[in-house]
């Protein structure tokens, strides 16, 4: 039965319960999210402001694997990250399969693509705009990526943004890698998806909830230290 | 140190989208004199200060500098100042220190040297100002203490008061004036004629892409030699 008031109240009960459980899966969905975008923005930055300024034969044909690497099936990626962590895998040794190393594998590669994407454009118009200057200054291409990285940061922060928003949403990757083991692997988007299967849709729908707003708060202390940022540096 | 001055135009030419911007500039560019670039709009003055930075690459002809430097070298030596300058975002002291790492100045010398950049520009007040929230005059002031910072041998400053108030304006011309005293070969263009005859050493006529006349200020200013720098200096519309 779907009862809205029903999901607010275990939503509620949940949160004022200071339910053990569910802050222990809240930790882990922000801890692997944030993990991800982490590891995806020390790549996916530097590898999409050296596409944005660099020229090479077959550039295009990298930009536009890249933007197509954006809507990478969480599915996908997560059995194929299952496939290189499990046992007989080339990378089973390191015995990662389900655990919250895997996950934050998992969500890193989803989340790479769409920070190198995204950040490739706005290097991309910053060079369009500082490109000349820059050059009369005798700066180094080298140099050019982190001068131009660091001058974007307040737009870097919306693209990071759009990582997070992505590994914090998605389910299908965790759900293989981590194998939602309650207490060591079990996140928002899979603890949702389990209570529904159970017919729990309160619970689900409650769970949902907490999601939401952990993301909205996410998203709101970003935006905050955006605007402060602003303020500091113009 | 050796200088990179003279500066020699051979044949200085360049071409796009099957268009000739600029063709046959053949000049010496003597160390010590101000040398003014005059011309209608479209004659390819900004174009030849981009090729004489090294911004863009000539087409035809060569842009020749002294002391066998290769180019990053080249570049350490010059300095340029843009119409609309960009600066980083990053405070106007930051700005400064930029550039001073990008020339492999010691990090303990950068403070002193940024803060005395500033104070010769009249920034001094305004050092921990985000750059990007300055007036147009105090950016470009920056942008001029960005160049001083660097002690370039030659200046190129493309139109920099054209969006500028006079007082704005009449800093630029000290700042060009100081530059020239410390030795510091100066290359500008300008739509300002009154501009132009308080400080062109030399004059560099181009028009349509060609290098029309070439001499010294006072020649030129008051005898020119072509019938288009007498219509120019007469305010004329040319095309």
């Amino acid at each position: 039965m779907f009862d809205l008031a029903a999901a607010f109240s275990s939503a509620i009960a949940l949160i004022a319960g200071l339910d053990a459980e569910l802050f222990a899966i809240v930790r882990l969905s922000l801890g692997v999210s944030l993990a991800a975008v982490a590891i995806a923005a020390v790549i996916g930055l530097p590898l999409g402001a050296f596409l944005a300024l660099a020229r090479f034969p077959g550039r295009e044909v990298v930009l536009v694997a890249l933007n197509a690497l954006m809507g990478l099936p969480p599915v996908v990626v997560g059995l194929a990250v299952y496939v290189l962590l499990s046992r007989a895998g080339p990378l089973g040794s390191f015995g990662l399969l389900f655990t919250p190393g895997a996950m934050v594998i998992a969500q890193a590669v989803l989340v790479t693509p769409i920070i190198a994407a995204l950040g490739r454009q706005l290097v991309a118009d910053l060079w369009e705009a500082y490109g000349e200057q820059l050059r009369s200054l005798g700066a180094p291409r080298l140099r050019v990526i982190g001068t131009l990285l660091w001058d974007g940061r307040h737009s870097l922060i919306t693209v990071l943004l759009a990582g997070f928003g992505r590994a914090a949403a998605e389910v299908g990757a965790v759900m293989i890698v981590g194998g939602n083991i309650k207490g060591l692997t079990r996140t928002m988007t899979t603890a949702i998806s389990l209570e529904t299967s159970k017919g729990d849709l309160a619970m689900a729908l409650g769970l949902g909830m907490i999601l939401l707003a952990v993301v909205a708060a996410v998203n709101g202390a970003a935006f905050a230290a955006g605007a402060w940022a602003r303020r500091v540096s113009g | 140190m050796i200088s990179i001055l003279p500066l020699e135009l051979r044949g200085l030419g360049y071409s796009a989208g099957g268009r000739r911007l600029l063709s046959g500039v053949t000049a010496p560019r003597r160390a010590g004199l101000r040398t003014i670039v005059l011309g209608p709009n479209g004659a390819g003055k900004s174009l030849l200060l981009r090729l004489c930075n090294g911004l863009i690459q000539p087409t035809e002809g060569d842009v020749r500098w002294s002391g066998g430097l290769d180019e990053a070298d080249l570049r350490r030596r010059q300095a340029m100042v843009f119409q609309r300058p960009v600066l980083l975002r990053r405070s106007a002291l930051g700005n400064i220190r930029y550039v001073l790492s990008l020339r492999g100045v010691a990090r303990r010398l950068r403070q002193d040297l940024a803060e005395e950049a500033l104070d010769r520009f009249g920034l001094g007040e305004l050092a921990r100002r985000p750059a990007r929230v300055l007036s147009g005059g105090e950016r470009q002031r920056l942008a001029l203490a960005r160049a001083w910072a660097v002690r370039p041998e030659v200046l190129f400053l493309d139109e920099p008061t054209s969006a500028l108030d006079p007082a704005a304006t009449l800093a630029v011309e000290i700042a060009v004036h100081d530059f020239h005293a410390n030795g510091t070969k100066i290359v500008m263009t300008t739509h300002d004629l009154g501009q132009a005859r308080r400080l062109a050493d030399e004059v560099l006529f181009l028009s349509r892409g060609r290098l029309v006349e070439h001499g010294p200020a006072a020649g030129f200013f008051q005898a020119p030699a072509t019938a288009q720098a007498r219509a120019f200096l007469a305010g004329e519309l040319m095309c």
